[in-house]
């Protein structure tokens, strides 16, 4: 694949300042269609602030970022809805982009909260609540998905299920993902690309590259060293959604 | 038909409704309700350049309360003051600013209880037409910038990031604002004009369960309180402005009856 038609956002050098303090800076990376791109780092490394660099939320940046999508789904980090709205998980649903009812109903189910598409937002549960944004970001088929740790308060089981999920859309729909995660074992087994942060990239490449990183591993320490373990005890060959095994 | 006075007044006051409906629910779901205070305070000062200029007051008040907003925009961008002092500052100096010029103008008469608080026998059929008109470009507006805007009031930056651009949305808003004072004006009142983007929207929240419900409850909301408030003002001879928001107190007091049924339901 050419790299210039299959780029859907591109950061080259990019850094973003808030009242004189650098929140991250130097960040160069590139989301192609059909690949994970995925920020790891500590607290405050400014993994979130990344991802709003690429999806143009913050304007006076430094560096340039080059977006060639306007198809973009975003499942927020933190997000606070107001309650003096009457919302339900339908109208949220057609927030940005008026989707057909069958996407609608398509994507509920595909994160499994299709039951709760009339009841009002604000009743729903943190999990139900993340199911709902997944949701709502993929029904619109967008080519890029930026996914700010998106399976934050679901269950254990759950989690497994939305990241096979968020694999199996970067390939089914041939979309770009950013993804930010805090789960070291999912990062390592189902990206392409790994970017860790601490204000500045310390280190990125494949998984592999990555996790033998010296910094990286100061960074997370005993955690890392198992990760990097696991994934080289397996790294000859990958599991698909079957379970079945597939050589690299 | 339109030789009565009543019968001018009851159809500003409709056609008023229509717009203050789904603009009330912005304004309570932004929590803009200072904010229009704001520019509706500021509307004195356009009722008293309309009478020194000889301009159309609708068109004046809608200069000035833009104006006002414009001010207000750049405050918050320069200074570190909170946005309800900000508010404060805005529409009391404003509103002092008109009243003292009104005591410069003692050339001209004014009916200060009319503009505070709105008076049906003002309302020409000038005034019918721009209720009209006005009215209807603020809904076309309202209309094309509605899903910016409605994504933004939900959620800034999901808005921001899928494409949206909202700050154009919150632009065209603050000007739809300023217009819908200045063409209620007349009818409502300066200092009650609020109350009939707040009243409504807030009864209708009681009762609907999604925003197109909230909005169309909130026009009907507005228009039961037009008729009802002008007939009472008619029969009692009290002013219109107050004897419309009145109604609509009744409204929303009733709808609370609403939302305890639902809670007992619950149960």
């Amino acid at each position: 694949m050419s790299s210039e038609n299959s780029t859907l956002v591109k950061l080259n050098n990019a850094g973003f300042k808030q009242n004189d303090k650098w929140l991250v800076e130097g960040v160069s990376l590139t989301v192609e269609k059909g690949k994970i791109v995925t920020l790891i780092g500590p607290n405050g490394s400014g993994k979130s602030t990344t991802a709003k660099i690429a999806l143009g939320i913050y304007k006076n940046i430094e560096g340039s970022v080059e977006k060639y999508t306007n198809k973009v789904g975003y499942v927020p980090q933190k997000i606070s809805i107001d309650w003096t709205l009457p919302l339900r998980v339908y109208d949220f649903m057609l927030l940005t982009e008026n989707i057909k009812d069958e996407a609608i109903d398509e994507a509920l189910t595909l994160t499994g909260v299709i039951h709760l598409k009339n009841k009002n937002l604000g009743n729903l549960s943190g999990g139900e609540f993340q199911r709902v944004l997944i949701a709502r970001a993929i029904s619109k088929k967008p080519e890029l998905l930026v996914l700010d740790e998106p399976v934050q308060g679901v269950d254990y089981t759950g989690e497994i299920a939305l990241y096979e999920l968020i694999k199996r859309i970067s390939d089914t729909l041939n979309c770009g993902i950013l993804l930010i995660s805090h789960d070291l074992h999912t990062v390592m087994t189902a990206t392409d690309h790994v970017v860790c942060l601490n204000g500045h990239v310390c280190c990125s490449g494949s998984p592999m590259d990555v996790a033998k990183n010296n910094e990286y591993k100061t960074l997370f320490g005993e955690q890392a060293s198992q990760i990097l373990s696991v994934y080289e005890h397996k790294h000859d060959h990958v599991h698909s959604d079957e379970g079945e095994i597939k050589k690299n | 038909m339109f030789d009565d006075f009543f019968i001018r007044a009851l159809f500003a006051g409709i056609g008023i409704a229509f717009v203050t409906g789904p603009l009330g629910c912005f304004v309570v779901w932004r929590r803009l309700s200072y904010f229009g205070d704001t520019l509706a305070h500021s509307a004195l000062l356009g009722v008293t350049m309309a009478y020194t200029l000889d301009l159309n007051i609708a068109i004046s008040v809608f200069l000035i309360s833009s104006v006002i907003a414009l001010i207000l925009i750049q405050l918050q961008k320069k200074t570190n003051l909170p946005g309800d002092a900000l508010l404060g500052l805005l529409a009391h100096s404003s509103l002092a600013v008109g009243l003292v010029v009104i005591g410069f103008l003692t050339f001209i008469r004014f009916d200060i209880m009319g503009l505070l608080f709105g008076d049906i026998l003002a309302v020409t059929t000038d005034d019918l037409i721009i209720i009209w008109t006005g009215g209807a470009l603020i809904l076309l507006f309202l209309k094309l910038i509605w899903k910016p805007l409605f994504a933004s009031t939900v959620n800034y930056e999901l808005a921001e990031a899928e494409g949206l651009n909202p700050d154009r949305a919150k632009a065209i808003f603050t000007i739809l604002m300023a217009a819908v004072i200045a063409i209620s004006i007349k009818m409502v009142g300066l200092l009650l004009i609020t109350g009939m983007l707040i009243i409504p929207a807030a009864m209708a929240r009681n009762i609907s369960d999604s925003p197109q419900k909230m909005v169309i409850f909130s026009i009907i909301g507005g228009l039961l309180s037009v008729v009802l408030g002008l007939y009472s003002s008619l029969e009692f001879n009290t002013s219109s402005g107050p004897s419309i928001i009145a109604a609509s107190l009744v409204l929303f007091i009733l709808s609370l009856f609403k939302i305890k049924q639902s809670i007992k339901l619950k149960n």
